[in-house]
């Protein structure tokens, strides 16, 4: 498989911040590669990267085998749907998607062709004429992606595009993302700090913070097989278990994350391990109750339907000796 | 909202804004009426007579077309200069963050702030140390200072509102620095700088003070008419160029007053 973007050891420093640091990274042709991380971890920075806004410090940088330090964005064959969209206010909705193609040089006739087509493809066909400023944000973002799209870039690039969608629709774009990207078989790099959002659609995650991955993998691996504490409370907010409750429990002195979904909560102080429960939140299709266990607050949740305990009962938890991951952890 | 529309002004208070409206605006009227008068050694109210000789007086006087000529070409250069200049330091300072940005920003604004007659007199000092003669590019530059400070602030404010990332999503999708700087940030603060050339040409065009200063013997048409009341010479060509001098100005001052509000309108659309 060809790989789209490598890094190798890739640094962007600001001052003294180390923005990126020491970054390795290889993105497969056609993959959907998400960069999750909280804010200020470094997601974004080597997305403008890629995308040429910024150079790195140290390190290097190929695109589809091609040296990327020095080239100018307007000579990569990337685009980026930018988190604001920017889309020109000036311009209405035909012109937008038919800047690149304007700029290169294609006549208005076959511009305005190939931007209707792209504005097909993102499901707004006929708002040419509209203005940016006429439509809803959800409409905006389809226009973004037409946009970026009409110039078939080789790497598409996605900076927290659906941060600004409410649920709904941010759940229906995940999933007509995913379809375009599969029709297309462009490579997409997805920044994004919604966990979920990642989990859902990508093919791989790189779990950055402070500048660094913490972790890459398969939406599988990231969640069930967190490497460190860091990724197991960020990736699905995991119950981080310090050393001395899994030789208790387990006998061995290690870091361990256990899937909240993966504790089993019975009524009454029966069981091995006993606690009570602190607080109970209804989320809907499932509860989440959160249960202090020996001075450890961990969190169990709950399908829909089965009874939970209230607040200030005791109740004994168990779970499948599998679902207790050792971590590879730092003190 | 409802008790705006609701509530009436008490007359009391609606007299007291047309007297000051009147207090404003009737003087200018008066410097219109003068124009037309038959009597021509002192301002006599009522004016004996109406005519319309001093247009034709205004017509053939060598000195007024010289200070119009001088003025006009002042405040033409002046605008072009403070076009490039004050457009290029709001595409700085709002495009980046450095150290100093804001001291620098205040710097530029300055100029407005102080009185013209600290400008004049720092401008008249520094030409004499440097040992310049005063010239047409003397006075071209005492306008300089404070036409940059009107381009200046219309473009930051533009700036402002437009988002930064346009400029990276035209180069993203292919566009050189230079098809940028066309097809994106002129279009988006091309209203902001006429409306700030426009303001910039009007103030330079009556401007006294800073002239006065840096003039020498030269005279722009507002110095020519200082001098004129000084020493009066068929008295109602003054007040036939006042009114002209009203009207160039006050035309670009509402067209840029137009197109500014049209402008928040196009930026707002972004949101």
């Amino acid at each position: 498989m060809t790989t789209a973007v490598s890094f190798q050891n890739v640094s962007r420093h600001f001052g003294p911040v180390r923005a990126v640091d020491r970054v390795d990274l290889a993105i497969a042709e056609g993959e959907f590669f998400a960069m999750l991380g909280p804010s200020g971890s470094g997601k974004t920075t080597c997305l403008r990267l890629i995308a040429g806004f910024e150079q790195p410090t140290a390190g290097h940088i190929e695109i589809f085998g091609e040296t990327a330090e020095g080239v100018p964005p307007y000579r990569r064959n990337v685009n980026t749907v930018f988190q604001d969209y920017a889309l020109f206010p000036h311009l209405n909705v035909i012109d937008n998607v038919g800047y690149g193609l304007m700029v290169r040089g294609v006549g208005k006739a076959e511009r305005h062709r190939i931007a209707a087509e792209a504005l097909e493809l993102v499901q707004l066909p006929g708002y040419g004429e509209r203005r940016p400023g006429q439509l809803s944000g959800g409409q905006r973002q389809r226009v973004a992606l037409a946009r970026a799209l009409v110039n078939k870039p080789r790497v598409l690039l996605l900076d927290e595009p659906l941060g600004a969608l409410d649920l709904k629709l941010r759940e229906q774009m995940q999933e007509e993302l995913r379809a375009l990207q599969k029709r297309l078989g462009i490579t997409f790099v997805f920044v994004t700090h919604d966990q979920g959002e990642a989990l859902s659609m990508a093919d791989r995650i790189a779990v950055f913070n402070d500048g660094r991955i913490m972790q890459l993998g398969t939406p599988e691996d990231v969640y069930r097989r967190p490497a460190s504490r860091f990724v197991a409370d960020f990736v699905g907010s995991s119950n981080v278990l310090p050393p001395d409750f899994v030789e208790r429990h387990a006998g061995t002195a290690r870091w361990a994350s256990l899937r909240p979904e993966a504790v089993r909560v019975e009524p009454g102080a029966a069981g091995a391990v006993t606690g009570t429960v602190a607080a109970r939140n209804f989320l809907g299709a499932s509860t989440r109750i959160a249960i202090v266990v020996e001075g450890l607050r961990l969190h169990a949740v709950l399908p829909a339907g089965r009874v939970a305990s209230g607040e200030g009962e005791a109740v004994s938890l168990a779970w499948d000796a599998a679902d207790l991951h050792l971590m590879e952890d730092e003190g | 909202m409802r008790s705006d529309r609701g509530s009436r002004a008490p007359l009391g208070l609606k007299i007291a804004a047309a007297a000051g409206l009147l207090f404003l605006h009737v003087p200018i009227l008066l410097i219109f009426a003068y124009a037309f008068t038959t009597e021509e050694r002192s301002y006599q109210w009522p004016p004996p007579g109406f005519t319309l000789q001093w247009f034709a007086a205004t017509w053939n006087r060598p000195d007024v077309w010289q200070a119009l000529g001088l003025s006009l070409r002042v405040a033409t250069i002046s605008t072009a200069i403070a076009l490039v200049l004050g457009s290029l330091c709001a595409a700085a300072v709002s495009g980046s963050r450095f150290f100093g940005r804001e001291t620098i920003s205040l710097l530029i604004i300055l100029p407005i702030a102080l009185p013209g007659i600290i400008t004049g007199i720092a401008l008249r000092s520094a030409f004499n140390i440097a040992d310049i003669p005063f010239s047409f590019w003397t006075i071209v530059l005492g306008h300089a200072t404070f036409c940059v400070v009107v381009v200046y602030n219309n473009a930051i404010a533009r700036f402002r509102r437009t988002s930064g990332s346009l400029i990276e999503a035209s180069m993203d999708l292919g566009a050189d620095g230079f098809q940028t700087l066309r097809h994106v940030i002129l279009p988006n603060i091309g209203t902001a700088l006429v409306a700030g050339g426009m303001l910039a040409f009007a103030l330079s065009f009556d401007e006294v003070i800073v002239t006065t200063f840096t003039a020498g013997q030269q005279q722009t048409l507002p110095i020519w008419m200082l001098e004129e009341l000084v020493r009066p010479r068929q008295r109602p060509v003054t007040n036939v160029v006042a009114m002209v001098v009203v009207l160039v100005t006050l035309l670009p001052i509402v067209a840029a007053y137009y197109l500014t509000r049209d402008g928040a309108e196009i930026a707002g659309q972004g949101k």
